[in-house]
């Protein structure tokens, strides 16, 4: 019955991923990913871990390639890679006292947060056969951006348009608390 | 994916070349620490605390003022593979766009959060 289970994870793997999965680069970049995950939840030294995570959020964007969303890869680079772990080196380097210190990343709990994690693990290795995941039928439009862009223009310009009305809100949001605690 | 290729030419020729620098400076420099080599500063004054030091408070908000750009430019990009054939219409619509959160970098400016001391 567990091999059953476990052939049944396989082929929904398989499904999902797809030609990835026989891709030796997947493997390389899955690699390299966990490697600097767990790299990012033992390293004595905060700033080593961030300077991880950020080859942690890299190596996302390099399988966001490989299953062929350039945009999200993209995205991925620009956000995550640019911005936020800028903003969380300088979290780091504005607190006091913190980026020397060497730093312990495990406190008396650490037993009962193995179980949850490792509870949360194998209910998604087990929901995962179980779940039917719906994969469009239509090919991808080969100028993927392109047509992102296009649709941005003419059929999506309102909610486009509200994004910079929100980004703008952000924007005003920081200046005033940033005022605050300055003056 | 054939196109990814030069990225990822690009991305080991960038970690070559650090490792390279790296190791082969480690294996023709001389290697004879002391004490005051040691320290942050060779010359002069007698360095206190360590090089790590707590930087400003008023760095992080162009961080955030960073961040929101930058996910400014994540719309610019599909706009900007799109433009060439989209025309006059796209770049009116730009134009907008980005005026409105010009206004809140003029508000920023304003209050004076992007003057320095």
């Amino acid at each position: 019955m567990i091999a059953g289970v476990f052939s049944q994870i396989g082929q929904s793997f398989q499904q999902l991923i797809g030609d990835v999965s026989s891709n030796p680069l997947f493997y390389l970049i899955s690699f390299v990913l966990i490697l600097s995950a767990l790299m990012v939840v033992t390293l004595k030294n905060i700033f080593h871990s961030a300077l991880f995570l950020i080859l942690t959020l890299f190596s996302v964007a390099g399988i966001y390639i490989l299953l062929h969303a350039e945009f999200l890869a993209a995205v991925q680079v620009l956000i995550y890679v640019g911005a936020v772990a800028i903003l969380i080196i300088f979290a780091i380097m504005l607190t006091s006292q913190l980026t020397s210190k060497r730093i312990v990343q495990t406190n008396e709990q650490v037993t009962v947060a193995l179980l949850i994690c490792f509870g949360f693990l194998g209910t998604a290795f087990l929901s995962i056969p179980y779940t039917v995941w719906r994969i469009a039928d239509v090919a991808l439009p080969a100028e993927n951006i392109f047509t992102l862009g296009k649709l941005l223009m003419t059929d999506y310009v309102l909610p486009f348009e509200v994004v910079s009305i929100v980004l703008l809100a952000a924007l005003i949001g920081a200046v005033v608390l940033a005022r605050r605690e300055g003056s | 994916m054939e196109q990814y290729l030069a990225v990822l030419i690009f991305l080991f020729a960038g970690i070559g070349l650090v490792l390279f620098t790296f190791f082969f400076s480690r294996l023709i420099r001389p290697a004879n620490p002391y004490k005051a080599k040691n320290q942050n500063y060779e010359c002069a004054e007698k360095p206190i605390g360590d090089s790590w030091i707590k930087f400003n408070n008023r760095f992080y908000i162009f961080a955030l003022i960073f961040v929101v750009f930058d996910v400014e430019a994540v719309f610019l990009f599909p706009w900007a593979v799109a433009f060439g054939r989209l025309g006059l219409y796209a770049l009116i619509e730009m134009i907008i766009f980005i005026v409105i959160l010009i206004f809140g970098l003029f508000y920023a400016w304003k209050r004076g959060v992007l003057k320095w001391v």
